[in-house]
C-alpha cells in the first residue's frame, strides 16, 4: 500500500523585545543565573502581570506577514502544570481567542506548483526559566533553576495540517524563518532554540481522506533535523502499520544522534492543562486604527522584494533568490545598486567576493568593512578601465583588510591599468625577442602559445595590462 | 478619651494639635496589644520595633508640617499583604517563614501616607473562610464573645478594631470576608468596587472576586482610608483608572431622596429573628431620614453560592500552584524526587479547606468538566451581574443583611464546609458583581452580639454608601459601642 504522510508545524519564536512579556526585566541572554528577575517573572505570591504593549505590535506584524486576521478581542489564558522552571505553576499563553488566526504561506517547491500552507493560528506566550543540572558551584547533586529566560516573549505559529512531505515542510519553515528575521522579530537562532519546531506527522493510505493518529516530534532545532525527523517518523509509521500495528497518539523526541525519534509520553500520561482566562489579565483589544498603522509600518516582505528584483533590476529568479536570503543582505545589495547602477555587476560582486569574505571571517553583514559605496566605486574603476577585473580583486582585498577607499589603494599601489599601445608594445617586442621559439611555433599554427605570451606580457606588467590592448596587439604582432 | 477608644479623625485632631506623639499613641496601642492579645488572637505578628519607627518617623514628618490624615495613624493589616521585609503568611504553615522582598502597593500607599504598621492580621488559610478557624496560627476570638468566631476570612481585622488593638485595619473580601467579620465585630467594613483598589502584592485567592478594603470604628474613618488607598495602579492590569472622589467631603450630603432597594430575594423564611428585627429597625431609621424604599428583585441570587464556588475554587487551584516548594515557602524534607518534594510540600504545608477548595478548583477546570462547571459558572455569574445593573437602574443603593445570623461559636460549623459556605449568602452575589458594598453596626442580638446590614452601592458608587451610612452613623449609637473586653 502506498501511504500519505500528513504533517503539521507549531512553531515558536523568541521575539527580540527588550523587556520581558509581563514585567520589565530585561531580557538579554547569557547573564548571571536569576539577575535578571523580579516578582513578576519570580512567581511571588501577590505578583502580577502587565502585557508588554511591543510583544502586541511584534505579533500583529508577524500576523500580517503570514495573511492572518487580527483578532478584535484576544484573550490570555492559563496553561496550568508543575515544573520547577515554571515559577507560577502556570504559563501565561492564549487558548480561545489568539491574536492572529486563519493565515497562509505560499510554498514552492523545485518543479512543483506553488502551494498554499494554512496557518491556523499565531499566539503570544511567555517562556519557562531553565534547569541546570550537576557541576553548579555549590549544589552539590542538585539541580538549580534559573529564572532569567522565564516571561521572555514568545510567539506560537500553528500551521493547519497541509504540508505532505519533509521537504514541504522544510520550505515552509523556512519561509517562516525568513520573514519573522526579515522583520527582525526574532534572531532565528535555531541552535540556542529562539526558533524552535515541533512537528505533528502521520501517515494515512493515498486517497484517503481520514488522517491516521499522530505523533507529536518535539526538539527538532535545525532545518536539516527537521526534515530527518519527519522522514524517519513517516518510515516508522508506515513500518509499523505494515507489521500490522496501530500508531498511537503520543509525543515522541527526536535524537539528533542517532537520527530517530523516541516515546516521551503517551496520551494517557499527557497533562490536562485546565486552560482557562487569566483574571490577572484583561482582554486585549486591538482596533482597526492599530492594525492599519502596524500594516503601514511594514516593511516589504522577502517574497516581494524578490519579485521585484526580478522585475525593475532584471536579476535571474536564482540571484534573486540568494539576495534577499535575509534583509541586511537585501538591502547592501540596494545599497549597491543605488550607488553604482548596474545591478548585474553589484549582485555578482555581492554575492561573489563579499559573499566569500564574510563567510572566510564570520563576519555579519551588517559589519562588512566594504560598504556598498566602497563596492560601487571599485566597480566605477573596472567601468572607467582605470583597473582590470582581475586587479579588482587584489584591491578589493586590501580594502578589506584595511578599510581603504579602492582609489587611494590603486594610487598607492600604483595599480593603474596600463592602455597605452606604445607601452605595452615594447614589452610585447622585448618578449618576442627573447622567445623566439614560441613565436615560430606559433607562426607555424600551434595557436596555443598566444596564451603563454599573454600570460608573460602580464608577468612583466605585474598585471596592470589592459588585457583587451595586450590581445589585439600581440594578435597583430604575432601574426607579423 | 483613651487612645485606645480613638478613631483615625480623632487621633489625627490630637497628633495634630501635638495633644499626643505619635509614639505615645503607638506605644499604648502595642500596650493593650499584649494585653488583650492572649484572649483575642487577632495576630499573627507583632511588629512591636518596626511600628515604634515608624511613629518616631511620623512624629518628625508632623513637626515639620507635612501630615497626612494617616500620618502616625497605628493600624494593622491582614496577613495577606505583602510587606517588605516582614514576615507575610497568608494564615498558613507553608508561607510560615516567608519574607516577602516586596511591599503591596495598598499597604505601600498606606505607608506613604505616613501610617504605622503594629503588625500582621490572623486570617483564615490564604482567605479562605468565613471564620478564621482555618487559619494555621491559632484561633482568633470575637471580642464581643470570646466563644465565638469573628467571621472571616478577615477575622483579625475585624477583632484588632473591636478588642481596640489598631485604630483602624485592612482586610480584603473575595465572597464577604471583609463585610461578615466587620458585622460579626461592630465596626465599618468596606468591600470596594473590583478594580478600585490595587491588587498588587497581595497574595491571590480568587483573582477576579478579591478586593482590598479598610476596616474601621466608623464611616469617616473608612471614607479617610479609602481616600488613601483608591486609584489606579499600572502593576494590576485589572485596576482601573477613574477619578478618585474626595470621599470624606461627600459625607455629608444626607440621604434624602435616596431610593433605597430591597432586594426581595435576601429576606429569607429562617432569616434570624435578630437579624430581620435589626433589618426593620434600620429601615425604620433610613424612612426617618428621607429614605425612600423600593422592592426589587435580583432573580439568580440562588445561583450565586454555587457559582461563587466554582469561580472562587477554580481560580484557586491555580493561584496556589506556585506555592511548591521550589522557590520559596515551605519545602518537605527527605523528598524522593521531584513529585515527592512537590506532595510533601503541598500536604505539609497547606490546611484541610485550602485542600479542599483546590481540589474543588482542580476538578471544575478539568477536561470533560469544564464546560459543565467552569464555562457554567460563568453564564451564571453573568446573569447575576445583569441581575444587579437592572436592578440599579431604578435603585440608588441596595439594603440587605450582612450575614443570616450572628457570630456562631468557635467549633459550631467546622465540620459542616456547606452550612459555613450559606453564612457569605448575602454578600457573595456583590463579588460577583463585582460592585460595592459596606458593611454597617447596626444593632445588637438579645445575646449581645453585634449585628450588621449591607449597603450595597453602584460600581465605583463607593461615595453614595458611605454617604448613606454616614447618615445613619449621625442617627444611631449602634458604632460607639465597645466590646467588654
Ligand atoms: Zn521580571
Amino acid at each position: 500500500m502506498k501511504y500519505q504522510p500528513v504533517i503539521g508545524l507549531e512553531v515558536h519564536v523568541q521575539l527580540l523585545t527588550d523587556t520581558k512579556i509581563f514585567c520589565g526585566c530585561s531580557t538579554k541572554f547569557g547573564s548571571e543565573p536569576n539577575s535578571q528577575t523580579c516578582p513578576v517573572c519570580l512567581g511571588l505570591p501577590g505578583a502580577l502581570p502587565v502585557l508588554n504593549k511591543k510583544v502586541v505590535e511584534f505579533a500583529i506584524k508577524a500576523g500580517l506577514s503570514t495573511n492572518c486576521s487580527i483578532t478584535p478581542r484576544s484573550i490570555f489564558a492559563r496553561k496550568n502544570y508543575f515544573y520547577p522552571d515554571l515559577p507560577k505553576g502556570y504559563q501565561i499563553s492564549q487558548f480561545e481567542e489568539p491574536i492572529c488566526q486563519h493565515g497562509w504561506l505560499d510554498i514552492q517547491l523545485d518543479g512543483q506548483e506553488g502551494k498554499r500552507i494554512g496557518i491556523t493560528r499565531i499566539h503570544m506566550e511567555e517562556d519557562a526559566g531553565k534547569l541546570v543540572h550537576g557541576d553548579l558551584t555549590g549544589l552539590d547533586d542538585n539541580s538549580g533553576v534559573d529564572l532569567n529566560r522565564a516571561c521572555t516573549p514568545l510567539l506560537e505559529v500553528v500551521s493547519e495540517p497541509d504540508l505532505r512531505s519533509s521537504d514541504e515542510a522544510v520550505s515552509y519553515l523556512k519561509q517562516l524563518h525568513q520573514i519573522v528575521t526579515w522583520l527582525g522579530l526574532c534572531d532565528g537562532n535555531m541552535e540556542e532554540g529562539s526558533f524552535r519546531c515541533d512537528a505533528n506527522v502521520s501517515v494515512m493510505p493515498v486517497g484517503s481522506d481520514t488522517f491516521g493518529t499522530r505523533a507529536e516530534i518535539k526538539n527538532v532545532n535545525s532545518f536539516k533535523f527537521v526534515k530527518q525527523a519527519i522522514e524517519y517518523e513517516i518510515q516508522r509509521q508506515i513500518d509499523l502499520i505494515e507489521d500490522g500495528g496501530t500508531v498511537v497518539q503520543e509525543t515522541r523526541l527526536f535524537d539528533p544522534n542517532s537520527g530517530r525519534t523516541r516515546s516521551m509520553r503517551s496520551k494517557e500520561e499527557a497533562h490536562d492543562y485546565r486552560y482557562f482566562p487569566d483574571p490577572d489579565l484583561v482582554p486585549l483589544v486591538i482596533c482597526d486604527e492599530w492594525v492599519e498603522r502596524s500594516r503601514t509600518e511594514l516593511p516589504e516582505l522577502p517574497e516581494q522584494c524578490r519579485k521585484r528584483f526580478v522585475s525593475q533590476l532584471g536579476l535571474t529568479e536564482y540571484d534573486a533568490e540568494v539576495l534577499t536570503a535575509n534583509r541586511p543582505l537585501a538591502e547592501f545589495f540596494e545599497a549597491g545598486v543605488a550607488a553604482h547602477g548596474n545591478a548585474k555587476a553589484v549582485a555578482n560582486w555581492t554575492m561573489g567576493e563579499i559573499t566569500r569574505s564574510l563567510n572566510d571571517s564570520g563576519t555579519s553583514i551588517r559589519e562588512c568593512p566594504v560598504t556598498p559605496q566602497l563596492l560601487a566605486e571599485l566597480l566605477k574603476l573596472i567601468d572607467e578601465g582605470t583597473i582590470s577585473g582581475k586587479i579588482a580583486k587584489t584591491v578589493f582585498d586590501e580594502m578589506w583588510r584595511s578599510g581603504k577607499a579602492p582609489q587611494l589603494i590603486v594610487e598607492e599601489q600604483g595599480l593603474v591599468q596600463v592602455s597605452d599601445g606604445g607601452a605595452i608594445e615594447s614589452i610585447i617586442d622585448e618578449i618576442m625577442a627573447a622567445n623566439a621559439g614560441q613565436v615560430e611555433e606559433y607562426r607555424g599554427g600551434k595557436e596555443k602559445v598566444f596564451g603563454f605570451f599573454v600570460g608573460q606580457v602580464m608577468k612583466v606588467s605585474k598585471g596592470k595590462a589592459n588585457p583587451a590592448v595586450v590581445n589585439e596587439l600581440l594578435l597583430k604582432k604575432l601574426k607579423g | 478619651m483613651n487612645i485606645i477608644d480613638m478613631t483615625i479623625s480623632g487621633l489625627h485632631a490630637a497628633l495634630k494639635s501635638k495633644q499626643l506623639s505619635s509614639v505615645e499613641a503607638t506605644k499604648a496601642m502595642l500596650e493593650r496589644i499584649e494585653t488583650v492579645e492572649p484572649q483575642v488572637g487577632s495576630f499573627i505578628t507583632v511588629t512591636a520595633d518596626h511600628a515604634l519607627e515608624c511613629a518616631a518617623t511620623a512624629d518628625l514628618r508632623i513637626a515639620s508640617g507635612r501630615m497626612d490624615m494617616l500620618t502616625g495613624i497605628p493600624l494593622a493589616v491582614k496577613d495577606i499583604f505583602l510587606t517588605e521585609g516582614i514576615r507575610t503568611t497568608c494564615g498558613s504553615r507553608i508561607l510560615e517563614n516567608f519574607i516577602p522582598p516586596y511591599s503591596a502597593t495598598s499597604y505601600q500607599n498606606l505607608r506613604d501616607s505616613g501610617a504605622v504598621l503594629l503588625g500582621k492580621l490572623n486570617q483564615d488559610e490564604f482567605a479562605m473562610g468565613s471564620s478564621n478557624e482555618s487559619s494555621a496560627f491559632g484561633v482568633c476570638r470575637n471580642p464581643w464573645d470570646t466563644t465565638r468566631i469573628p467571621g472571616g476570612s478577615s477575622g483579625g481585622s475585624a477583632a484588632a478594631i473591636a478588642a481596640r488593638q489598631a485604630i483602624a485595619t485592612l482586610g480584603t473580601d473575595t465572597g464577604g470576608s471583609i463585610r461578615q467579620p466587620a458585622s460579626h465585630c461592630g465596626c465599618v467594613g468596606l468591600k470596594p468596587t473590583y478594580g478600585r483598589v490595587s491588587r498588587y502584592g497581595v497574595i491571590a485567592y480568587a483573582s477576579s472576586l478579591d478586593q482590598v478594603g479598610p476596616l474601621t470604628r466608623d464611616v469617616t474613618d473608612n471614607a479617610i482610608m479609602l481616600s488613601a488607598l483608591a486609584g489606579y495602579d499600572p502593576k494590576d492590569s485589572t485596576s482601573v483608572d477613574e477619578p478618585v472622589p474626595d470621599y470624606v467631603s461627600e459625607l455629608a450630603g444626607g440621604i434624602k431622596g435616596l431610593k433605597i432597594g430591597l432586594p426581595k430575594e435576601y429576606f429569607i423564611a429562617g432569616l434570624d429573628p435578630d437579624v430581620q428585627k435589626t433589618m426593620d429597625a434600620v429601615i425604620e431609621t433610613y424612612r426617618r431620614l428621607g429614605a425612600e424604599f423600593v422592592e426589587i428583585s435580583l432573580p439568580h441570587t440562588d445561583y450565586a453560592v454555587a457559582t461563587y464556588y466554582l469561580i472562587a475554587t477554580a481560580e484557586a487551584s491555580s493561584n496556589l500552584a506556585r506555592y511548591d516548594g521550589v522557590r520559596f515557602g515551605h519545602r518537605a524534607k527527605e523528598a524522593a524526587g521531584l513529585l515527592d518534594m512537590y506532595t510533601k510540600s503541598r500536604s505539609e504545608g497547606f490546611g484541610a479547606e485550602v485542600k479542599r477548595r483546590i481540589m474543588l478548583g482542580t476538578y471544575a477546570l478539568s477536561s470533560g468538566y469544564y464546560d459543565a462547571y467552569y464555562v457554567k459558572a460563568q453564564k451564571a455569574r453573568t446573569l447575576i451581574m445583569n441581575d444587579f445593573i437592572k436592578a440599579f437602574e431604578s435603585v440608588d443603593v441596595m439594603l440587605t443583611p450582612v450575614a443570616p445570623t450572628p457570630a456562631f461559636k468557635i467549633g459550631e460549623k467546622v465540620n459542616d464546609p456547606l452550612q459555613m459556605y450559606l453564612s457569605d449568602i448575602f454578600t457573595i452575589p456583590v463579588n460577583l458583581a463585582g460592585t460595592c458594598a459596606m458593611s454597617l453596626p447596626a444593632g445588637f442580638s438579645a445575646d449581645g452580639l453585634p449585628i450588621g446590614v449591607q449597603l450595597i452601592g453602584k460600581p465605583f458608587g463607593e461615595e453614595v454608601i458611605l454617604r448613606a451610612g454616614y447618615a445613619f452613623e449621625q442617627a444611631t449609637e449602634w458604632h460607639k459601642a465597645t466590646a467588654a473586653l
